[in-house]
């Protein structure tokens, strides 16, 4: 992948014309995101994303009705009449797997955006503030960050009450550390930055300072944490329903693998029953994964592939 | 040494926050968890079996502090009540038969995919553009996407049901007892393979990629070429001295990870009914199993904790900086 693509890349952020230099100067984020969008990574990803968002959308259009209602004679394997089968209890496999897509990339892009939220406030007033306050805030991350995340998922998910709320909170709770050691240590490094300190001496209110003149210049970083946050709201929100502790009644991909645990499609060998679902969360994550690495890619030159190669043979 | 002794302070600090959150849990949660519990579980107990656990949930009537203090206090003289799934077992035996299983299963596979992972991100910084470092990157992308539990599940009905070459579930073969034998040792060797397999192909990427990227960074350092230009050998370069200082960031990553293992390991023994401690874990959720669940995840805390400061003691053995400041 991605042999061809960086001298695109690069072509796009440099002037077109050198009469147009000065101008150009202000033009960084916008060469960003034409690096972005010219990137293969990224419209693969995107693509994918895209085409997962309007199957969501779509889904009572396409599969009218509730999936889980018993259509069909039960553990068919695919046929012209259900493209993915039916489960155990002969509902549609396929009906299945597109509603499920609501409820999961919904959780998923909640759980990313808020886990970002929170670990954004954490980590730029932590970097803006110092001292005490980035010691104790620090603190409380790098707890959170060591609890191991899985176990105290489900000991929390299990005492709160079952539901698609508790699963959100939860997963908020014990993914918002990550993303915000990331930006602390970003935020840190442009607090320090001359026209920060400029700021602070013309007096500008640290909410200011923090959120226009900070934030602006992490918005990369933000981003991938908020892609790699997304990714591990999906896969996490799976795990904690293939446990069982999510709402069972409600139709998301977790649910659906775990139904399809439960009423023994590994041992019945109805392996359509639970492929859809596991491959979509797959795809999914697998397409933001792309996302990022785009973003990596062009953000940090070094990380591209040079078209050279071997410099030693 | 004080930055050992800082650690261990912070170590220390978040075990205290998870008992602490133990405490709290049962006692601020809406619906009442506890009360269903004994509801199911009371006519089974002896009274002062009842007693000790409405103490560990805080049903008795004394002020919160009081109960803190003892709470505390039993958690670290070990009692952690009975468990209710597997009643009159205490929570603390059930655990100490289980708790080994998952170690082997996370270990087993933690060391595996460290030890690849690293290996092939050595080879493709080194090699840019080649085919190690074109081809296999988005392939472990590609797997690693996939949920610790799915793969878990198409590897057991791919080579366990279908084919049959590997058991499908449990840790050695029914009617085997532990002993010190090559059937046995084979027996739990086959029964290790699949699920650890799946955790090492979930993971073996971030590895790959974490030290491919450090070496990256490492090899456009001065003594690198320092070192080419005296004229050493292609392999004393890649391994003594790049290698060697791009590990730093994996052996942090090592200790990280090791909580993520085991919290991997958990849906992954729950697929195979490999009998660790998350697949007992699942089981006192699904019968409401309280005093287990908790004794468990302070177990696993506790095992991450000292995984993480063990890190720290080497850490200081092989990073001198860390020494001087």
């Amino acid at each position: 992948m991605s042999v061809t693509n960086p001298s695109d890349t690069v072509a796009l952020a440099t002037p077109d014309a050198p009469t147009s230099a000065p101008a150009s100067i202000r033009r960084p984020r916008h060469g960003l995101i034409r690096g972005i969008l010219g990137n293969r990574k990224a419209a693969f990803g995107a693509g994918v994303l895209l085409v997962f968002a309007v199957v969501a959308l779509a889904a009572p259009l396409l599969a009218p009705g509730n999936p889980s209602l018993i259509t069909a004679i039960a553990s068919q394997p695919p046929s012209a009449e259900h493209l993915f089968g039916t489960t155990a209890k002969g509902q549609d496999v396929l009906a299945l797997t597109m509603h499920g897509a609501r409820t999961s990339l919904l959780v998923g892009f909640v759980v990313g955006a808020a886990a970002t939220l929170v670990g954004l406030l954490v980590g730029v007033a932590s970097a803006y503030f110092g001292r005490v306050i980035d010691d104790l805030l620090s603190l409380v991350t790098n707890v959170f960050l060591l609890i191991p995340g899985l176990p105290l998922l489900v000991i929390l998910a299990a005492f709160l009450p079952p539901g698609i709320g508790t699963v959100v909170v939860v997963l908020i709770i014990t993914g918002w550390a990550g993303s915000a050691r990331v930006l602390r240590s970003q935020a840190l490094s442009i607090r320090s930055k001359d026209f920060v300190a400029a700021a602070v001496v013309t007096g500008e209110n640290p909410l200011r300072i923090m959120f226009r003149e900070i934030l602006p210049n992490m918005a990369s970083i933000v981003m991938s944490t908020f892609l790699a946050c997304v990714i591990f709201g999906i896969g996490a929100q799976a795990g904690l329903e293939f446990l069982g502790l999510g709402d069972a009644s409600v139709v998301t991909w977790g649910t659906n693998l775990y139904w399809a645990s439960n009423d023994g499609a590994l041992f019945t060998g109805a392996w359509w029953a639970f492929v859809p679902s596991g491959l979509c969360i797959a795809l999914v994550a697998f397409a933001l994964a792309m996302v990022n690495y785009a973003v990596d890619e062009v953000t940090n030159p070094r990380l591209r592939t040079k078209k050279k190669g071997r410099t030693r043979a | 040494m004080r930055f050992i002794v800082r650690r261990l302070a912070f170590y220390l600090l978040a075990f205290w926050v998870s008992i602490t959150l133990n405490f709290l849990l049962p006692r601020f949660m809406p619906g009442d968890p506890v009360t269903r519990m004994f509801a199911q579980a009371a006519n089974k107990m002896q009274p002062h079996q009842i007693e000790q656990l409405r103490q560990l949930f805080g049903l008795d009537e004394r002020p919160i502090w009081q109960q803190y203090l003892t709470y505390v206090h039993n958690i670290f003289t070990g009692q952690m009540g009975v468990s209710i799934s597997r009643f009159p077992t205490p929570v603390s035996e059930v655990i100490g038969s289980q708790i080994g299983w998952t170690l082997l299963l996370g270990g087993t596979a933690l060391v595996i995919a460290v030890v690849i992972g690293n290996l092939l991100g050595i080879l493709a910084a080194w090699r840019r553009g080649g085919v190690l470092d074109s081809v296999f990157p988005p392939i472990l992308v590609f797997v690693g996407s996939f949920p610790y539990f799915w793969l878990a599940m198409a590897a057991l009905y791919l080579f366990g049901v279908v084919l049959g070459w590997f058991p499908i579930r449990h840790a050695f073969d029914a009617g085997m007892t532990p002993e010190l034998s090559w059937t046995f040792f084979s027996s739990v060797a086959t029964h290790l393979f699949l699920p650890a397999l799946t955790i090492v192909l979930v993971s073996i990427g971030g590895w790959m990629l974490g030290m491919r990227n450090t070496m990256i960074a490492t090899t456009a350092e001065d003594y690198i070429l320092m070192a080419e230009a005296k004229g050493l050998t292609n392999n004393r370069i890649m391994f003594r001295y790049a290698a060697r200082n791009a590990m730093l960031p994996s052996v942090t990553a090592f200790g990280m990870s090791f909580g993520f293992i085991v919290g991997g390991a958990l849906l992954t023994e729950v697929v195979f009914a490999y009998p660790g401690v998350g697949y007992q874990l699942l089981a006192a959720v699904q019968g409401l199993d309280y005093p287990l669940m908790q004794g468990i995840f302070l177990t696993i805390t506790a095992a991450v904790l000292v995984a993480n400061f063990i890190v720290d003691i080497v850490y200081v053995r092989l990073d001198p900086r860390v020494r001087v400041s």
